[in-house]
């Protein structure tokens, strides 16, 4: 059994609640051990490095002392946190003792994404997967800062990434060359600038329907977020009628896998998934 | 070679702008970029998915740097609209991190008491903290209310906001305290806004 410390991030306990249940449920089908830091607290996010960078530092690197004391790697499922904890690491290796933290730069930080791409998680992967996702063509959208910059995310083909690709084609689905796959969703501009995130999110939707998939795949919470509660929006603002449901690719590890909690994670999605997946014969 | 600077630079008026010769230093300095090496390919703004939003081109907020014109580059609304992407960073053939460069010029905006131009935009980072202040993590939907008293947009969203409540995405309660007397340590130190 493999153990690992997870930080699950505060929007995993409200909107991106499905990606947290759906990353538990495929680590239990896959034996993977999750330990949630305990008393864990936000890792500033962008607030934080757009207000001032030493503050933006000793909020990620409170958590990552307590995962160090662990001794565990770090499983990571918000990008934005990953971010925020790999730009406090550099710091933190980079200028040792410039920081008030008793961080000293050793824990391991995975990204969810990465770490069920890597090869020995896909292989795990290929043994347990009972309901091949035939027929589902996917559009993966890795967005900004899952790939940028790759000094620190350590992802070398950032402007075409295969990764994500390659464990849907391992799920059975049909991953599409796109050409949108890092581009910008509006991200945090989500709340104060909902026309540029509508603007940016239109353009993902199209370019993904224009490549004929049938549903888009994330690996982040605001990705999600936008392109998935705002789809209505978007539809009458441009006069569109996308109905492209926004998978985290999590969800689609636990349908392959058959994981018996699928459907209450689809249930949370404002773009209804099951209809499309129904329509495959992927769920009853 | 970097032109001699006096200690605080020197300020000229012309054409309605100031020009501050040390901020292209200032800006160099914090943000650790080599702010003098730009020679102007606009690959940076032509790839720049929110430059159809701003005011200055993310090029022209380089070049504003290197001439000093302080203000004009602080009241920008380019300086908050600029999302974080890094589209820039990663293709600037002369390896200076955009993104890095914005988020210093907010950093710098935000203790000049220079007016935001996206005033909502700073309110939201400046919510947000306090959430994470008071409570150690964000509780979503505190966080959605003290934007709306902040802003005064009361009705923004509220139609999403209900059917995400249908869904179970909004978690009425927040979660426990985290972190406690560590957070306030992090917030004492940092002066600035603490």
């Amino acid at each position: 059994m493999k153990e690992l410390s997870y930080y699950p991030g505060c929007s995993l306990e409200g909107t991106a609640r499905e990606y947290d249940e759906s990353i538990r449920g495929v680590c239990e089908i896959l034996e993977i051990n999750l330990h949630e830091l305990e008393d864990w607290t936000c890792c500033g996010a962008s607030s934080a490095h757009c207000t001032d960078e030493q503050l933006a530092i000793e909020l990620a690197t409170r958590n990552l002392t307590i995962a160090e004391k662990g001794g565990r790697e770090l499983l990571v499922p918000c990008v934005a946190c990953y971010s925020r904890f790999k730009v406090a690491e550099k710091e933190v290796q980079e200028h040792p003792g410039r920081q008030e933290t008793p961080y000293q730069g050793k824990v391991r930080i995975r990204y969810a994404l990465d770490f069920f791409c890597d090869d020995s998680i896909l292989n795990l992967v290929k043994d347990k997967v009972v309901r091949s996702l035939s027929g589902l063509k996917v559009a993966c959208y890795y967005g900004c800062l899952s790939v940028r910059p790759p000094d620190i995310t350590g992802v070398r083909s950032y402007e075409d990434p295969q990764h994500m690709d390659r464990l849907m084609g391992i799920l059975g689905a049909e991953p599409l060359p796109w050409s949108y796959k890092t581009d910008c969703c509006g991200a945090s501009l989500m709340m104060t600038r909902t026309d540029i995130v509508r603007n940016l999110s239109n353009h993902l939707l199209e370019m993904a329907e224009e490549a004929e998939a049938d549903c888009l795949v994330t690996a982040c919470t605001i990705c999600q977020a936008n392109l998935d509660t705002r789809q209505e929006e978007i539809n009458k603002e441009f006069g569109h009628k996308y109905d492209l449901p926004i998978f985290y690719f999590t969800e689609l590890m636990g349908l392959a896998m058959g994981h018996r909690d699928v459907k209450k994670w689809f249930g949370r999605h404002l773009t209804d998934p099951v209809r499309l997946l129904s329509s495959k014969g992927l769920i009853k | 070679m970097k032109p001699e600077m006096g200690a605080k630079g020197m300020e000229m008026k012309g054409r309605g702008s100031v020009i501050d010769s040390s901020f292209s230093d200032l800006v160099a300095k914090e943000s650790g970029e080599s702010i003098l090496a730009c020679y102007q390919c606009q690959k940076c703004s032509a790839g720049c998915p929110v430059a159809y939003a701003m005011d200055i081109l993310p090029n022209q907020v380089i070049r504003m740097v290197q001439f000093g014109l302080r203000e004009r580059v602080l009241s920008s609304h380019t300086i908050w609209i600029c999302a974080s992407c890094y589209t820039c960073s990663v293709r600037c053939p002369n390896d200076i991190d955009i993104a890095k460069v914005m988020d210093t010029l907010r950093h710098i905006a935000l203790g000049s008491g220079i007016k935001p131009a996206e005033k909502d935009i700073s309110i939201f980072h400046s919510v947000f903290l306090d959430s994470v202040k008071s409570k150690g993590r964000i509780h979503e939907l505190g966080l959605i209310w003290q934007y709306k008293v902040k802003t005064r947009d009361f009705m923004k969203d509220v139609f999403l906001g209900w059917r995400m409540f249908r869904k179970g995405k909004i978690k009425l309660f927040p979660s426990k305290f985290g972190g406690g007397r560590e957070i306030k340590d992090i917030f004492g130190r940092y002066k600035k806004g603490g």
